[in-house]
């Protein structure tokens, strides 16, 4: 058991009062899993991934426990969270265009990186060069500055610094989103082959995009307005979701071979709550196709089958009744 | 309608312009009335460029466009706010689409202060509802409210109502969907293409094939701002010949079949081996979502005595 989340709570501090963005968040990520972390803008799959790396104002814990390798982080306290940042557990940014110093070399930088970590950079320098061939980048780009690189290029490099220290949990949020499908697809292919070549435990994929998931992940957590909605395989939660926003997420997807003309696909009507205010029970009610009276009480995050988990009492009830 | 003949585009780029960069070269396609044309290609294949000029809002550096017979590079007063009363565009971020410091209605504003002055307020008020109501949205709900106010479908949808007001005839849309969620997409991709009994033509630029492939008839496959490939969709779609579009093809990230799946489907058709049934080449019953062209079915007993090897006819 790689990682262990149980009970997470974060809030944002506004001036208007307390955004409960996350709420309750218990899931475990497994040695060597590949989980995808999908849902709507502003649903708290970003501030799930941030508060395990740096939990900074305006975020706020609330509660809950984080075990990494059964050590637990104390992802309250910014200072003693130093030991394991970039160590145990790292992140690729979203933002990795402009993730790297304009101002220093690429080598510099790295160099600059590790010895804030107290890690002689001389004797990383072949397996950073290694992990260069990894993603296709040529050595020559440790002597240049990041403005020289295309967006992939960055993208890459970034992914290359965030892992050079072998993390058990590489946090990857939105590292597809900015690119074109081509490069889309070989940055993908790369996060599988750094957790293949052990450059990193287990990955935790945070995106929008649950097409790229079907392709890379081993297992999907869906989350809505900042609860856990379903999570289990990723066969299962493609070809067999029972959630009733899960269902209507992944058929408004857009597919290959299905045309307006012959085939309409529909979104969900609505928009999530705010959750400065959210409403009680199930945040989904107001949306859901086959909300019920009980749908006022918050549903448990339950375990239906082996490894997949609901939280939905209608489909509790189908369930029982299956 | 809309035709482009041989367009290019060079920018001049480098410290003191020395340099040069052909961002669309000689590119020519036309727009028929009422058609949805996707542009596809990849970041820098100069699709946002065409965009551009075809909106006026880049010169051309070699080449005509031509709208109804008349080159509209040549355009100058009233002809030009002719010209733009029938093509609008509507761009990729919604939220950068708006000043934030005013109120979103203010683009109908702009719009009735330019183009219908000698309107009344209870008509005008009358033609915005309409303009709302036609792209599904609820006037006293997003009325006078600000950007931020507003959820990203609302603000692109209210872009494209301040385009309909106009009474347009070529919409271009600049990816207009990939800065929404999911959830919104396809309503608003569902109204463009509800637009279409209108006698709107749309240029829908995009990079995702699929979107491409749910709402237009023809596609144009851009690469380094040259065409590639262009044809109909399905035919380009089920039978892509351009290596580039192969790739394409191959990269789009779906949700029927992981990459290895199509890569290997595509090695076998480029290759024209037969790694699938040998009679795929020529069969005419061949399964296009199916197994066909990957696997060489087995020799089964279709009724007693009588051997058949062909998954379409024994249905494995």
């Amino acid at each position: 058991m790689s990682l262990r989340v149980e009970n997470l709570t974060v809030y944002y501090q506004t001036l208007k009062g307390d955004v409960r963005a996350l709420e309750r968040a218990t899931f475990s990520i497994a040695d060597g899993e590949i989980m995808g972390l999908a849902g709507e803008s502003g649903c708290g799959k970003t501030t799930l991934g941030h508060s395990l790396v740096r939990l900074a104002p305006p975020m706020r814990f609330v509660e809950g426990r984080v075990t990494l390798d059964g050590e637990e982080l104390p992802i309250w306290d910014t200072e003693r969270m130093n030991d394991f940042r970039f160590k145990k557990i790292s992140i690729i940014p979203q933002y990795a265009m402009n993730a790297m110093n304009p101002t220093r070399k690429i080598g510099r930088m790295a160099a600059e990186l590790l010895r804030s970590r107290r890690v002689d950079f001389r004797a990383k320098l072949p397996e950073l060069r290694s992990r260069l061939d990894l993603v296709n980048l040529s050595h020559d780009v440790l002597n240049m500055y990041p403005i020289e690189l295309s967006g992939g290029m960055k993208q890459r490099m970034v992914m290359v610094l965030s892992t050079l220290l072998n993390p058990s949990l590489l946090i990857a949020d939105e590292i597809t989103s900015a690119l074109d499908v081509s490069s889309q697809k070989a940055v993908a292919e790369m996060l599988v082959a750094f957790r293949d070549q052990g450059c990193c435990k287990s990955v935790m994929v945070i995106t929008h995009d649950i097409s790229i998931l079907y392709q890379i992940a081993d297992t999907i957590l869906i989350m809505y307005a900042g609860q856990l909605a379903e999570k289990a395989a990723t066969a299962t939660i493609i070809h067999s979701p029972r959630h009733p926003y899960t269902r209507l997420l992944i058929s408004s997807l857009p597919k290959v071979g299905v045309k307006q003309s012959e085939r309409r696909l529909t979104g969900i009507p609505g928009s999530p709550p705010l959750l400065l205010d959210p409403p009680i029970g199930c945040r989904f009610r107001e949306r859901c196709p086959v909300a019920f009276d009980r749908c006022t009480e918050v549903p448990p995050f339950t375990e239906i089958d082996r490894d997949h988990f609901v939280a939905c009492w209608k489909a509790f009830e189908e369930h029982a009744r299956a | 309608m809309l035709e482009l003949e041989g367009i290019s585009k060079v920018y001049r780029v480098g410290t003191f312009g020395g340099k040069e960069l052909h961002a669309v070269s000689n590119v020519s396609f036309d727009i028929e009335d009422g058609e949805v044309v996707s542009l596809i290609g990849e970041s820098g294949s100069g699709k946002t460029t065409i965009g551009k000029m075809i909106l006026r809002l880049t010169p051309i550096t070699s080449g005509m466009i031509r709208f109804n017979g008349v080159d509209i590079s040549t355009l100058k007063g009233a002809a030009l706010k002719k010209y733009c009363c029938d093509v609008q565009g509507v761009f990729q971020d919604p939220f950068c689409s708006y000043n934030p410091i005013f109120k979103a209605d203010r683009i109908f504003g702009i719009v009735r202060h330019e183009f219908f002055p000698g309107l009344t307020g209870a008509q005008w008020s009358a033609k915005v509802e309409g303009a709302l109501r036609a792209v599904g949205l609820n006037p006293p709900d997003v009325l006078n409210k600000f950007p931020h106010q507003l959820s990203g479908g609302q603000l692109q949808r209210f872009l494209i109502a301040r385009a309909l007001l106009l009474d347009i005839k070529l919409l271009v849309a600049d990816e207009i969907i990939s800065m929404l969620d999911a959830s919104t997409r396809m309503d608003v991709l569902n109204l463009l293409a509800d637009l279409k009994p209108r006698g709107l033509s749309i240029l829908f630029i995009t990079h995702d094939l699929s979107l491409g492939y749910y709402i237009s008839e023809r596609a144009v496959i851009l690469y380094r701002g040259c065409v590639v490939e262009m044809g109909s969709t399905e035919k380009i779609y089920s039978n892509p010949l351009h290596p580039y579009t192969r790739l394409l093809m191959a990269s789009v990230p779906r949700l029927d079949k992981k990459w290895e799946e199509v890569e290997a489907g595509l090695r076998v058709r480029a290759a024209g081996l037969p790694g699938g049934c040998v009679y795929y080449d020529r069969c005419p019953i061949t399964d296009q979502a199916g197994c066909c062209d990957s696997r060489r079915p087995a020799l089964v007993e279709a009724e007693s005595g009588h051997l058949v090897a062909c998954s379409q006819v024994t249905g494995q």
